[in-house]
């Protein structure tokens, strides 16, 4: 069987060993079998042909639903086995995570953990938008469950605004797909439908701009909710805040990445047109995102909801870098991905952590740690710095790529009001500018959030971590909050005061990642080379034949021209 | 001889109600338990002989669909059978066990399958109907034995008021329909659905009509249209749903749910197809809508019923209520199907389900009716015991809370029935609203879609809490040991096969959606504008100088002939 179907059955496969099964047991099978998947992708990595990633690989195609062309269709390039490698990592460590704080119903919870990474690494693979919208759709579930029977006091009203959220948007995304496929049928010669992202791919790209700037719409709508972008970002915090320690590593690690995978994979190679022409506006998105979102996060005094709102401020860069449609921005945008799930997935886990012994999350009532619980301070410390941008940890390099892509990217575009600066007009294209249309004032603009992240995790670490030692005494929790507090209550005395052996072993395979892409990210660049210089060729083929000529776009292929990972 | 041929099914069915209505009332109780299992097997002769003597029912615009039809409702029908033990002569029974004698005149045992069984006859009828009065008595024979149905269904005064509300709103519905029938009668001078169609065409090809069929058609088919929206729960003739759903018994709400429903939707594709997707702006031939009038009405209809079924459904805090609100905004979703049309053919290519609103309707039928099975069969599946001893369904919200922790099984149906109606992938429901979506998109409808897929989203808000409230809340003291399950298991299995089924049609319904789409398929049109399909057999091809007239004259002549 191959090995992408393991991937996707074995968890499946896991939740059903584990609902026979005694209710001690359920946490050693998940983790047996988020080990082993994690396993079969090593080796499906060692398989993988990676200097040739831009091209499918291992796909296979079975039979769904032929009256209307749907079919099982898996395959892999470089940006899926990134991000399903990062969903693999994730797995064990999510698993492991709850062991303590899960205490009832533990069953439940790992079956849907389970089947969530199953649909999670469906996604990624899935090679019929009908099979990505199924496993797209079908991570709302188990995360709904997960969020509103483990989550924390508030977590019905988070549990139903994240999927009403998600799933409004994704019903219009559906609408466009379903229009695409239709123009796809329109033009074939077969009676047969098809939902093939190939074929889609070659249809919607041959789409006039409004067609295809309607169809970019109906793809943002469901796409930018998942990120999310700015002004729909409002189900994000609330979810996070809620959602059990492994819920929030999995919401921030990979569900967030659907969305800007959804961008990458459809909005900017279906659409190339819309999305080069509404690239200033989804910049000026991102940039309000990343600055908005970072003010909010300097007066949180939830340190769970500081991070959450951290999370919309950086998948801010990560779209910015998107948009910028060069080689260096992209490639940047899908680094960030991996980096933003490592870094703060990690946060989330040391704040459960803490949560799990101090039950709170107030910022007021907590202090000095480091004189406590020295490992957990250098850990934290260590990922607030990862996730601050410091050079030598992965932060940085993405961030400075995404940066670097706004900055370079066109110069026809300028936002900046040419009455205001005369001198940053249409024409001036800046040595080293590539293709695309934002440009230096996004990069500047987005740089301010550096300095807001600096400020805001520096603030939260200072307060945290350093000073005199303040925490709540645990007496005082005893009776109190609601939720799963005998579970708290039960498990307290088996935590000691500092992590335990567990608990740094969940961290440690994290940082490693974080060192390992922040001092030498090189390999990964060097396999998203050929991929995003695919894309960006596509982009930049279609636009420039259509400002050409008013033949249809993608109609007439030209020479690919040369872009500029060389920039650099 | 060769018409009756047709009709097997229908016959198969109407002997084993006879035999039914006898066995019913043995006074030997193992024969009287009989009555279930015999119409089970009537049921499945039914679908047998259906499919046994397959053949297109010609003349007819809609050949096509009698056999899928007829399979659809045969197998629905034995779902719904399913829930039935249990419902008729429960006290009567246990008053035998307990040394009464049998009283033939107070059983309504025989009865309830008899009418049940009548009510499938007649939408098997429907969907075979070749006449307009055909049409009207087969959609009459479907509603007529739910009115009683509803009434018999629980000893209670609200069933009765259930039934006498949806009787005289029912007969409101037939009045305005047979009404509507009678104006087309008039406009064409036929009662056959071809001949009527061949009316139409002539009439608007003929010079002076500026492409429309005559006017007094149209207001024939508008007010045909809103009678039959009566039998579907669409928004202006909806008032009943809510008070009739929940004053039956869940069985027969499930059943109502389905059964008219179908009959209504049968009866709508078969009286649009007399018009055909055929006009545009400029009438016939200038595009592949309905007659913009039409298609307005439809249109508008369709957004009515969906958002006023799903907004009003939010409010509900009665499980029945919101289905029924929710049955309301799934009409809502079939009508799209309608206004989109069966697509054109053009190319020499057949319509396929992806852009023939007609296959999705037909699809979404039998997704919609598993997927009513199972949520229903669930609250059919418990019971409410109340303080004085008597059993109840169960009605609100909160006493299903911490199903999950007394019945698994049923709280898994329950969630698997509610992602579905809310139209998750990879469940029956999405496969049923993707040709939906797909054919509107086709047809130009693509603010249609819009709407569709905004009030899905809507929708997902109370199928949320059908989820979350048997699988994640805890039970309290008020529902703890007086909701119990129901001593008849067939109906807690009516659920279960109703909840795989709506997973297995999900990742491999393939073959049905095959078989939709065939159904779909719309008969040769008596005058053929582009395209005249090739080796059409059935082929009418009238002269477009046909003076509408002469026309009607030898159809009144043929049909005084008959």
């Amino acid at each position: 069987m191959s090995l992408i179907v393991l991937l996707i059955l074995l968890p499946l496969l896991g939740a059903l060993l584990i609902a026979p099964a005694p209710e001690k047991s359920a946490k050693q099978i998940a983790s047996l079998v988020t080990l082993v998947c994690a396993g079969v992708f090593l080796a499906l990595a060692a398989r993988f042909d990676w200097g040739n990633g831009q091209n499918d690989q291992f796909g296979l195609t079975w039979e769904w639903f032929k009256p209307l062309g749907l079919s099982f269709s898996l395959a892999a390039d470089t940006i899926t086995m990134l991000l399903v490698g990062l969903t693999c990592l994730l797995g064990p460590i999510c698993a492991f995570a709850s062991f303590t704080a899960i205490g009832e119903r533990c069953k439940t919870y790992y079956a849907w953990l389970l089947i969530l990474q199953s649909a999670m690494v469906g996604v990624f693979f899935a090679r019929d938008l009908i099979l990505f919208y199924l496993f797209f759709e079908f991570t709302l579930v188990p995360m709904f469950i997960l969020i509103s029977l483990y989550g924390s006091d508030n977590r019905k009203y988070a549990a139903v605004k994240f999927f009403l959220y998600t799933f409004t948007g994704s019903m219009l995304t559906l609408a466009g797909l379903a229009y695409v496929a239709f123009k796809a049928h329109a033009v074939s010669t077969s009676s047969d439908w098809t939902f093939d992202f190939a074929t889609l791919e070659q249809t919607a790209r041959a789409m006039s701009p409004v067609e295809q700037k309607w169809v970019f719409f109906a793809l943002l709508a469901g796409f930018a909710v998942k990120v999310p972008i700015f002004p729909v970002h409002t189900w994000l915090p609330l979810a996070h805040t809620e959602a059990p320690t492994a819920g929030s590593v999995v919401l921030a690690g990979v569900l967030l990445k659907l969305g800007t995978y959804g961008l990458f994979r459809f909005a900017l190679q279906m659409t190339p047109l819309a999305a080069y022409e509404w690239a200033p506006f989804l910049g000026v998105l991102a940039v309000l995102g990343i600055i908005v979102a970072g003010l909010i996060c300097w007066v949180q005094q939830d340190i769970k909801k500081l991070v959450a709102y951290s999370s919309v401020s950086h998948l801010g860069f990560c779209v910015l870098g998107l948009f910028a449609l060069n080689g260096i921005g992209i490639s940047g945008s899908v680094l960030y991905m991996i980096n933003h799930g490592l870094s703060t997935g990690a946060l989330f886990l040391l704040i459960g952590m803490i949560y799990e012994r101090y039950h709170t999350r107030d910022f007021r009532k907590l202090g000095g740690l480091a004189s406590r619980m020295p490992v957990w301070s250098f850990f934290m410390v260590f990922f607030a710095m990862a996730s601050v941008g410091l050079p030598g940890l992965n932060g940085f390099i993405s961030e400075f790529m995404c940066l670097l892509g706004a900055f370079q990217a066109g110069g026809e575009h300028h936002w900046a009001p040419s009455a205001l600066f005369p001198g940053a007009t249409t024409d001036s294209l800046l040595p080293g500018a590539t293709f695309g249309a934002l440009g230096p004032w996004f990069a500047a603009f987005a740089a301010l959030g550096l300095i807001i992240t600096a400020m805001y995790i520096l603030y939260m670490v200072g307060n945290i971590v350093w000073g005199q030692f303040k925490a709540p005494g645990h007496d005082d929790h005893a009776n109190g909050h609601a939720h799963g507090h005998d579970a708290h209550a039960e498990h307290h005395s088996a935590l000691p005061r500092d992590l335990s052996l567990r608990e740094i072993g969940v961290l440690v395979p994290l940082a490693i990642g974080c060192l390992a892409l922040g001092l030498y990210p090189t390999p990964v660049l060097r396999a998203l080379e050929k991929p995003v210089q695919q894309v960006v060729a596509t982009v930049q083929r279609d636009v420039q034949s259509a400002s050409v000529a008013e033949a249809p776009p993608g109609a007439a292929p030209q020479a690919p021209v040369n872009l500029s990972m060389e920039a650099r | 001889m060769e018409a009756l041929v047709r009709f097997w099914p229908e016959i198969a069915l109407f002997v084993t109600t006879c035999v039914v209505m006898i066995v019913g009332l043995s006074a030997d109780r193992t024969i009287r338990r009989l009555c279930a299992p015999i119409a089970g097997l009537g049921l499945i002769a039914a679908a047998y002989l259906a499919v046994e003597f397959m053949m297109p029912v010609s003349p007819s615009p809609m050949p096509y669909m009698a056999v899928y039809g007829k399979v659809m409702v045969a197998g629905v029908g034995l779902l719904l059978l399913m829930l039935f033990p249990g419902l008729a002569d429960r006290d009567l029974e246990a008053a035998v066990d307990r040394g009464a004698t049998f009283e033939p005149i107070r059983s309504t045992r025989a009865e309830f399958y008899a009418f049940f069984l009548f009510s499938l006859t007649g939408l098997m009828l429907c969907c075979s109907a070749t006449d307009l009065i055909f049409l009207f008595l087969a959609l009459e024979l479907t509603s007529l034995p739910t009115y009683v149905l509803v009434s018999l269904s629980t000893r209670r005064n609200r069933s009765m008021e259930a039934g006498v509300k949806y009787f005289f709103l029912g007969a409101l519905g037939a009045a305005m329909f047979l009404y509507g029938f009678s104006l087309i009668y008039g406009a064409t001078g036929s009662t056959n659905l071809s001949e009527i169609a061949r009316a139409f065409d002539v009439a608007a090809h003929s010079a002076g009509s500026g492409g429309q069929i005559p006017t007094i058609g149209l207001v024939g088919l508008v007010v045909a249209l809103l009678g039959i929206m009566f039998k579907i729960a669409a928004v202006p003739m909806h008032y009943y749903t809510p008070d009739v759903y929940q004053g039956a018994a869940a069985p027969v709400t499930a059943m109502l749910a389905f059964v008219p429903k179908a009959a209504g939707f049968f009866a709508i594709i078969l009286l649009l197809s007399t018009v055909g997707w055929r006009y545009g702006k400029d009438g016939i031939g200038t595009g592949n809508s309905l007659p913009e009038v039409l298609r307005v009405l439809l249109w508008s209809i369709a957004v009515l019923s969906m958002t006023v079924g799903n907004v009003l459904a939010l409010l509900q805090t009665s499980v029945k209520r919101m289905l029924a609100y929710s049955s309301i905004a799934h009409s809502g979703y079939m009508l799209v199907g309608i206004v989109a049309g069966p697509g054109s053919v053009e190319g020499g290519r057949d319509a396929v389900l992806g852009e023939s609103g007609i296959a999705a309707v037909l699809f979404y039928l039998v997704s919609y009716g598993v997927m009513s099975v199972g949520s229903f069969g669930v609250i059919a599946a418990l019971e409410r015991r109340n303080a004085d001893g008597s059993v109840d369904d169960v009605d609100h919200l909160n006493e299903l809370r911490g199903l999950w922790s007394r019945s698994p099984v049923l709280a898994g149906v329950m969630v698997v029935s509610a992602f579905g109606l809310l139209g998750l992938p990879p469940l029956v429901g999405f496969l049923g609203k993707l040709p939906l979506f797909t054919s509107a998109i086709a047809a130009g409808e693509t603010v249609l879609v819009v709407i569709l897929g905004l009030n899905s989203a809507i929708a997902a808000t109370y199928y949320l809490r059908l989820v979350a409230v048997p699988f994640l809340e805890k039970g309290d003291a008020l529902s703890t040991g007086i909701v119990k399950p129901s001593p008849f298991p067939s109906r807690s299995l009516a659920g279960v096969v109703a909840a795989v089924l709506i997973v297995a049609l999900g990742l491999a319904g393939g073959y049905v959606g095959k078989q939709a789409a065939v159904a779909g398929r719309t008969g040769p049109r008596p005058i053929q504008h582009t395209h005249p399909r090739a080796g059409s057999p059935e082929a009418i091809n009238s002269e477009p100088s046909l003076a509408p007239t002469a026309s009607a004259a030898r159809l009144n002549a043929s049909a005084g002939a008959r």
